[in-house]
């Protein structure tokens, strides 16, 4: 049964990723189209950013991830390189879990 | 010309080098665990290429939670996916068959950083996809021999990608439009985190976009 599983998810998940480069391609989107996709950028960013932070079984959690992502917040204000953010949010995450 | 574009962007993805290697290890242990077999998991890895739905798929095979349900919870959360294939449609080239293939390197980091700029970059999308995809691909395979190599979260690699999502967004909050989107879609996922099935939630805060509508 596993091996159904592993079949199906992966056909569905490639199915999914290939949507638009397959099915669009480079055609030019209708211009109401276009300004719903310009902005979908921001839309799942942020959706990324809550579930990663919140993200729990079916529940919102409240945990040394909100610490690291409030560093990482900080030196993005500081307009610190993507690297460092990631790093300050790491470290301030993994010192709080050793407390 | 293409593969020096690639080149770059392996190299703008070297950072986050890390956490596909060790998450890809704490999957193939879990997948183990959850009876897929070696093989099984570095075959989920290869071809379904996307962490949470690989996690959660391994994880309710473990519990004995059924199949029904591990592909479920699988497919609703790369649902999210078909939203990602769409914005970047336009930017990969050639043949249909190699659109096809490419666009298998699409995972939440090579599509939000492959954005940064505020254009879709194919250079960055590839190269970070491909570089991701061979850590994630030999990570699983390593967990499944030697276990977790080091426990992600004891370093704090998920503080770390909210982080990352966080400072991608940053630069489109200029813009009064995308401010309010981002802010729509960051409400609509909170709400529903709670009371939604996993995977839901991103894919209704997709509707935030329809902003973009307004004149």
């Amino acid at each position: 049964m596993t091996w159904v599983v592993i079949c199906i998810v992966g056909a569905v998940t490639m199915a999914f990723k290939a949507t638009g480069p397959v099915l669009l391609g480079a055609r030019d989107l209708p211009p109401r189209v276009g300004a719903v996709v310009e902005v979908l950028a921001p839309a799942m960013l942020a959706a990324l950013v809550v579930t990663q932070t919140f993200g729990g079984d079916r529940e919102l959690v409240l945990d040394e991830r909100l610490a690291g992502v409030l560093v990482g917040a900080v030196a993005v204000r500081l307009r610190a390189p993507l690297v460092v953010v990631m790093i300050a949010a790491a470290v301030a995450a993994a010192l709080i879990r050793l407390l | 010309m293409e593969t020096s574009r690639i080149r770059d962007g392996v190299r703008a993805g070297l950072p986050l080098a890390l956490a596909p290697l060790l998450f890809g290890a704490s999957f193939g242990l879990l997948a183990i665990d959850g009876g897929m077999g070696r093989l099984g998991a570095v075959a989920m890895s290869a071809t379904t290429f996307a962490g949470s739905a690989q996690f959660a798929a391994a994880s309710i095979l473990r519990d004995g939670g059924g199949a029904l349900a591990a592909v479920v919870a699988a497919v609703l959360l790369n649902a999210r996916y078909v939203t990602f294939s769409l914005a970047v449609a336009s930017i990969f080239p050639g043949s249909r068959r190699r659109r096809f293939l490419e666009s298998q390197l699409i995972v939440d980091e090579s599509w939000a950083l492959a954005g940064r700029s505020g254009r879709f970059d194919y250079g960055v999308l590839a190269g970070v996809g491909i570089l991701l995809y061979v850590l994630w691909v030999g990570g699983t395979a390593l967990g499944t021999v030697a276990g977790d190599l080091l426990d992600p979260e004891a370093i704090g690699l998920d503080a770390a990608f909210a982080a990352l999502f966080l400072a991608l967004l940053a630069p489109y909050l200029r813009t009064r439009r995308a401010l309010v989107t981002a802010l729509v879609a960051g409400l609509i996922t909170l709400v529903l985190l709670p009371i939604a099935p996993p995977g839901l939630p991103i894919v209704a805060a997709s509707l935030a976009a329809l902003i973009g509508l307004r004149r």
